[in-house]
This record gives C-alpha cells, structure tokens and sequence, in this order.
C-alpha cells in the first residue's frame, strides 16, 4: 500500500464522523486513532466499523484518524470508503456492504 | 395504487438527514446527488447514499435517487447506487427518448439478478424536454412519473420564476404527456418556504392542472401538499353520490342520468371511481373538510 497518498472524507456536523487517512508503515498494521462524543458507548463499534471496512478491501497497514460526531455505522463505513477511495484504493464493491 | 403526492428531496452528503428522511412523512424520499452536492463531494455523496439504501429503514417511504446528468456522472451514479436496491431513479434534465434508453441499458448492467426492476421518474427541466415530452413518457416501461424542474426551465428560456404563466405551457404539456402515458405527473416545487399562502395556492393550481403530486425541498410542506392532493370530504361525499345515482340509471335500463341538475356519463363517473380509490388507500373514510 506505498502507493496510498494522504486524504480526508466527512465533516464535523452531528451524526457525520471525519475519517483522515495516512500512510501506515509495513507490519505496523491497522492504526487507528479515534475521537468521539459517544466513545464510552460506542467507542468499540466505530472501530470496529472502521477497520472491517479497511480489512475489507484488503489493506493491511494503514494509519486512519478519526473524529466522529455520532455517526451512524453505514455513515462510517461510507466515510471510510470515501477516504480509502480518495487514498487511491481501488474499492472492491463487492465486499462494501456485505 | 402507487401515491407520489410529495417527493421530498435529501442532500445525498448529509448523514443526519439522510438517517431521519423516513420520519418526515413523505410518500416518496429522493435522496439527491445532483444540485445539493458540491462536485467534488460526490464520490461521499455515493457511498453515503448507497449505504442508507442499504441499512436504515425508510418504511413504507418509496426511495428515489435523484442522479446527475447523463453527460455529467450518470453513468457512475447508476453503477454505484442500482445495486443498492432503489425503489426508482429520477434522471435530470431529460432531452428526448434516447436519453432514457440509454439510462436504462446503465440500470440492466447495473442490476442483480433477482433484483426488483428500477423504475424512473423524468425531469423534465428544458425547453427541448418539454417539447419531446410525450415521447418521453413513453419511451419506456419502467418509467412511472414525469416531473416538472420550473428553476432550471426558466433559466433556459431567459426568464424568471414569477406566479407562474411563464411555467403554464410547460405545466400543462408534462400533465398531458403523463395522461396519455399512463404515468403520473408530479409538479415544481414551491420554493419559498416563507409563504404558506403562496403554497397552498400553487397546489390548489396544480392540483387542477390534473398533477398528482409535487416535489418537496422542505419538509414543512409535505403535510400541506398531502392535504391539497387528497380528496376532500365534500369531493368523496360526491364521488359516492356518483357511483349511486349512476348504479341507480343501469338498474332502470337508461344509459346516462343526472345529479344535482348535471349530466352523469362515463367520464365523470370513472372521475369518481378513482377518486374513491384514491380516498380508500388514503384511509379517509369521510375525507377531509
């Protein structure tokens, strides 16, 4: 995944959740750093969310930011697609929703 | 019976409300990836979309997604969200015929096998839509309603939005088109959501041009919409006088009969059956005063 460049998806607004994705280093794994206004209840779920997306399309290292504002699940599989995509991941449609 | 009275309109790129869309009442929810997204928002726009059709619950909401143009992205939309099981697609700014065949070769690609068939609804918005639409209505099957888009019509004649004559042609060819097609048609919407006298004015109008619905860009309107599109007490009590009086002349052998001093003959009495129908999935047992 050297090819990944650095990109962003989502907003600040309630209910949307901003993914920021960087360049993860090899055998580091998924990183992923979190804020949320729900964390002590949905904290786990979100991360999860995030990195069954990332897993999905076959990412195996990678550093992902984000900040969410209560986003519902299909809003942070989407912001995470969103911000794959523009990293330059060619998404899999297939294994998106499943 | 399929109701479009109200097709409220979502910006496609805003999660909270996309997620409360199916709350708002609206008989139809077109989830927008056209004007109420910025260009370079509309891969989110896509995702976002896909997603809701996906996982949140719309209920008995018909889910329309409303795509870009087809020299625009329509191509891209179709792929990404057909697969997401819409209810329909609206298409924008119509020209002609080809324009929904070309649509629908996208949407069989796009298609799962098994998938219940994707409809579309027309926007009509150019000079060049309104003059071809008849061939429009019945370019295809799946298409089930022709809509009207007055800002964008306007713009292309080099006027502006006033009380209406300017749109009264256009109005009533989408009206006729959609008559003769089969289809339904679903007016402009209102759009300045400070004059509710100016609402319930334009629909009055609407409704008697012969729409049967209209779009909604705010959701204050939709109940407004709902009452101007729904049989009135007065109208049922009619209706039910119709149907009797008409029962009455068949069992005395004579073909046509009057009620309160005017002709009763097939037409009005179709008229009639069909506003009952429309009253009975509306539940309105006496109406509405």
């Amino acid at each position: 995944m050297s090819s990944l460049k650095p990109s962003q998806a989502g907003t600040l607004e309630s209910n949307d959740i901003v993914i920021t994705v960087g360049l993860g280093s090899k055998g580091e794994g998924i990183v992923i750093e979190m804020q949320s206004t729900v964390f002590a209840q949905y904290g786990e779920q979100i991360r999860k969310v995030i990195e069954d997306t990332v897993k999905g399309q076959g990412i195996a290292d990678i550093y992902i930011k984000a900040v969410d504002r209560g986003a519902l699940d299909c809003t942070v599989r989407a912001r995470t697609l969103t911000a794959l995509s523009r990293a330059g991941v060619e998404i899999k449609e297939g294994q998106v929703w499943s | 019976m399929e109701l479009r009275r109200t097709l409220m309109f979502v910006p496609g790129n805003s999660p909270a409300m996309l997620q409360n869309a199916g709350v708002l009442g609206a008989d139809s929810i077109v989830f927008d990836l056209e004007d109420a997204v910025a260009p370079r928002e509309k891969d989110a726009a896509r995702f976002l979309v896909g997603g809701a059709l996906r996982t949140v619950d719309y209920g008995s909401c018909e889910k329309i997604v409303r795509i870009n143009p087809i020299d625009v992205s329509a191509e891209k939309d179709i792929a990404a969200i057909v697969p997401c099981r819409p209810d329909a697609l609206l298409v924008p700014k119509v020209n002609c015929a080809e324009d929904i065949h070309q649509v629908v070769k996208w949407i069989e690609a796009s298609e799962a096998p098994g998938q219940k068939e994707v409809k579309i609804v027309a926007l009509i918005e150019t000079p060049l839509g309104i003059s071809n639409c008849y061939s429009i209505a019945k370019a295809h099957p799946r298409i089930v309603a022709m809509a009207l888009g007055a800002e964008d019509y306007t713009a292309y004649l080099g006027t502006q939005r006033s009380d209406g004559p300017e749109i009264y042609m256009a109005r009533t060819m989408i009206v006729n088109a959609a008559a003769a097609a089969g289809i339904q048609s679903v007016d402009t919407p209102f759009t300045d959501v400070l004059d509710d006298e100016g609402l319930v004015k334009d629909i009055a109008f609407a409704k008697k041009l012969g729409f049967k619905g209209k779009i909604v860009i705010n959701p204050r309107h939709v109940d407004a919409v709902h009452q101007g599109f729904s049989p009135s007490a007065a109208e049922i009590e009619w209706a039910h006088r119709v149907v009797a009086v008409i029962k009455l002349a068949e069992d005395q052998g004579t073909g046509a009969i009057s009620l309160d001093g005017k002709m009763i003959d097939k037409p009005i009495v179709e008229r009639a059956e069909r506003l009952l129908q429309l009253a009975k999935v509306l539940g309105l047992e006496g109406g509405q005063s």
